[in-house]
């Protein structure tokens, strides 16, 4: 105990002398920022926060909102949950996205797609190119094993346990963590099927913009990727912002880009036409 | 009496033996130790199959900590399918066909308007099948997660290209797994007739459980 704080009035007055400490990871609220796009007015901006190095954050996302991931120091990886907010039973769905797109990479112009033929978010700025819809994120005993601790309370968490804390905080369980993609660290498929991990560390400041297709609820962890062939647990800061956009209209090249992701599209408009 | 080939290098008793009938649901508790024969009757038959653990069904397959726990994506003999806590829920021990898919995920309703129009929307899916055994234990949509397909080619190329091609599999193969933990075993005998999975013609396949 310490004696100048023994009484209620004392430790008052400490907290509050914390006021208006900056730290590397925090969000800031209001949220600011000095380098939106063009066009993008500084009252439309939702979400400014950097998610600590084996941190996680979730937020709910209107439809047509713009999420920017940042990685700030070239070793950030974003694992992504989505979920449609208003029911959050729908949520992405790691195999439909591959497969409806006949393609195993993410990257610019693809579409995260739920378990129930719609479209979640687009992917429509990608300054890094290197992701991963197969391998997951790390748990509890991969990281025991490799890093000899794996907890939330410990010094190297893991993914997965990050993805399950940020889903329980809108009551979701264990059952409604399925698996994610991975941003920022990716894997190239070899023609034996093989996995090889891409994780850099690469160029600070590599960003990617997506767009909200449905009222979504995200939940990002950074930590590092689960086969991330580095001894030490290695991540650093991830920032994410978020802004008010418009709904995708029907002539936006994303939208109409392939007859399978149209009808995606087409499936999120019946969906909202109420 | 004939021999049956379909049970030959089975060891112990068989204590389950069942045709599930082409597009029909299956679902069975395997005990730890029993060992598992699915058997494509008539050649390349998807079968979509997830697994929970009977102890604490929160905890199922996972195909990703599956493919990267063994770096790689496609499940042949020895690979270990394993939980979203990363621990062995089933062993392949045999199997007749070079490999098996995990990628593809499960046909749906809603993925067939994708996929191939709307005009698909009301055949049968696999997700339907998954939802109706399910159910039947409690359990719902949030516990379906992406499956293994026994018998389905999923092949990845250079570029990324993916997709369900003409199977690998032929009559009277099989694939043999070992239950590491007691699990629900729970299967689409797919009906999709939309791509090749099944060669355009979905059939039934044998599920024999051996103690």
């Amino acid at each position: 105990m310490t004696a100048a704080l023994a009484d209620p009035m004392a430790a008052r007055d400490h907290a509050r002398a914390m006021a208006g400490t900056v730290v590397e990871a925090m969000p800031l609220l209001p949220p600011v920022a000095d380098d939106l796009p063009d066009g993008v007015s500084a009252e439309d901006l939702l979400w400014e926060e950097t998610i600590a190095a084996g941190g996680y954050a979730t937020r709910r996302l209107a439809r047509g909102s713009r999420l920017r991931l940042i990685d700030l120091a070239g070793d950030a990886c974003a694992s992504l949950l989505i979920f449609n907010a208003e029911m959050p039973t729908e949520r992405l769905n790691v195999a439909d996205t591959v497969k409806i797109q006949w393609n195993a990479y993410l990257g610019a112009g693809k579409l995260l797609l739920s378990d129930l033929g719609r479209v979640l978010m687009s992917i429509l700025e990608d300054g890094a190119g290197t992701h991963d819809a197969f391998c997951g994120t790390s748990n509890a005993a991969t990281n025991q094993a490799k890093y000899g601790e794996g907890r939330n309370s410990g010094s190297f968490p893991n993914g997965r346990d990050r993805l399950l804390l940020g889903s329980a905080k809108h009551g979701l369980q264990r059952r409604d963590v399925h698996p994610c993609v991975n941003l920022f660290k990716g894997t190239r498929i070899e023609a034996d099927g093989t996995i090889t991990p891409l994780v850099g560390p690469y160029e600070a400041g590599r960003t990617m913009v997506l767009r909200a297709e449905m009222d979504v609820i995200v939940v990002i962890a950074n930590c590092p990727h689960v086969l991330d062939p580095r001894n030490e647990w290695t991540v650093t800061p991830l920032r994410v912002s978020a802004w008010r956009g418009a709904v995708t209209p029907p002539d936006d090249a994303v939208r109409t880009a392939t007859p399978e992701g149209l009808r995606a599209f087409l499936n999120v408009e019946d969906y909202f036409r109420r | 009496m004939t021999v049956d080939a379909q049970i030959s290098g089975l060891s112990g008793t068989i204590v389950h033996d069942e045709v599930v009938p082409a597009r029909a649901p299956w679902l069975r508790h395997v005990a730890a130790g029993q060992t598992l024969r699915i058997v494509d009757l008539e050649g390349n038959q998807a079968v979509d199959f997830l697994l929970y653990s009977a102890a604490d069904d929160s905890e199922r397959y996972s195909m990703q900590d599956t493919v990267a726990a063994q770096r790689n994506l496609f499940l042949r003999a020895g690979t270990v399918l394993r939980s979203n806590e990363g621990r062995a829920m089933m062993t392949i021990v045999a199997t007749a066909v070079d490999y098996h898919d995990t990628i593809g995920g499960a046909c749906s309703c809603e993925s067939n308007t994708l996929r191939y129009g709307h005009h698909t929307k009301s055949q049968h899916a696999c997700v339907e099948n998954f939802l109706e055994a399910n159910l039947s234990e409690g359990r719902g949509k949030r516990d379906i997660v992406p499956n293994i397909n026994f018998f389905m080619n999923v092949p990845v190329e250079a570029d990324g290209a993916l997709g369900i091609v003409d199977g690998i599999s032929a009559a009277g193969l099989t694939v043999d797994l070992r239950a590491e933990m007691d699990v629900i075993v729970v299967v689409s005998n797919c009906p999709q007739i939309n791509n090749p999975c099944n060669a355009f013609n979905p059939t039934p396949v044998r599920m024999i459980v051996a103690a």
